[in-house]
């Protein structure tokens, strides 16, 4: 029998420690775990000097502030070199105005593109696609977005799941579609019947037992 | 490196460290607040200044090496 030799890759997944790493960025050698105790939303675009990505880099780099208010760092990834990444963050702010105030790793030897499965060989076998990996303060993967080369990312939706996470983390609620910082969250579901009839009373706005929101 | 230049002498964030270190900021925390950088530019800066002997690491807290406190008087003369 034929010998497989195809390496299996398991990818991250939601609720499990994100990959570690080491690697080279245009802030130096940055490990995984020098974000402790920090939210990291992690992100690949496909290469430096290139459209779309060049509006998301000023995108996020608009949102910094937001981000920072919150706890939350950015590190950004493509396979290509720390040069190429200086000279395009270099022109941005020379064209735009705009300075990119975020670490951007050189990943050329594709270890953490590949650790996070941000290669999709069916868009590009050399390109990272632009994924968005929001890893939390004890370094757990809390979401994961995946979009195609052509399509670039919503900051807004970015943010919200920002806020829904640490609304989540900080009230043990959850957050209804479409939901917004300061609207009604979801209570969780109750276990047993007797939860779920002195849920009526408790004086949340419910649907019935099982969806029933409040104000925080 | 982000802390160290090619020529040995540490860069603008790198001279930030090695100040909160002098004024007594001992651990990643400490000096991260003191000299006004993010905690992971810090931690991997620590990393740089002590591989370059210009701080050494005792448990989790950092302190300025003789050749760290003579480039530091020497950038302050």
């Amino acid at each position: 029998m034929e010998e497989v030799k195809e390496q299996l890759i398991s990818l991250p997944r939601l609720g499990e420690p994100a990959p570690a790493f080491e690697t080279v960025s245009t802030h130096g050698v940055l490990k995984l775990e020098d974000f402790k105790g920090s939210w990291l939303i992690l992100f690949s675009h496909p290469a430096d000097f290139t459209p779309v990505c060049t509006t998301e880099f000023i995108a996020f780099a608009e949102i910094f502030p937001e981000l920072q208010k919150r706890g939350v760092e950015l590190l950004g990834l493509s396979v290509d070199s720390v040069s190429s990444h200086i000279a395009w963050v270099r022109n941005v702010e020379e064209k735009t105005g705009v300075k990119i105030p975020f670490p951007i790793i050189a990943d050329l030897s594709k270890e953490v593109s590949l650790a996070y499965g941000m290669i999709h060989p069916g868009q590009s076998k050399t390109e990272t696609v632009r994924c968005v990996f929001i890893i939390d303060p004890n370094q757990i993967i809390r979401t994961i977005l995946y979009y195609p080369l052509t399509t670039g990312r919503n900051m807004a939706e970015i943010l919200r799941i920002i806020d829904a996470l640490q609304t989540t983390d900080k009230n043990a609620v959850a957050t209804p579609a479409n939901w917004r910082p300061g609207d009604m969250v979801v209570v969780p579901p109750p276990n047993t019947q007797e939860m779920a009839e002195e849920r009526i009373k408790q004086g949340y706005e419910c649907v019935d037992w099982y969806l029933c929101k409040k104000k925080l | 490196m982000a802390c160290v230049s090619p020529d040995g002498k540490p860069t603008e964030s790198g001279t930030k460290m090695l100040r909160a270190i002098k004024s007594g900021m001992g651990s990643a925390e400490e000096i991260a607040s003191s000299a006004g950088l993010p905690l992971f530019r810090v931690r991997s800066g620590l990393r740089e200044l002590t591989q370059a002997g210009l701080a050494n690491q005792k448990d989790d807290k950092y302190e300025l090496s003789s050749k760290g406190t003579e480039l530091l008087d020497s950038l302050s003369t």
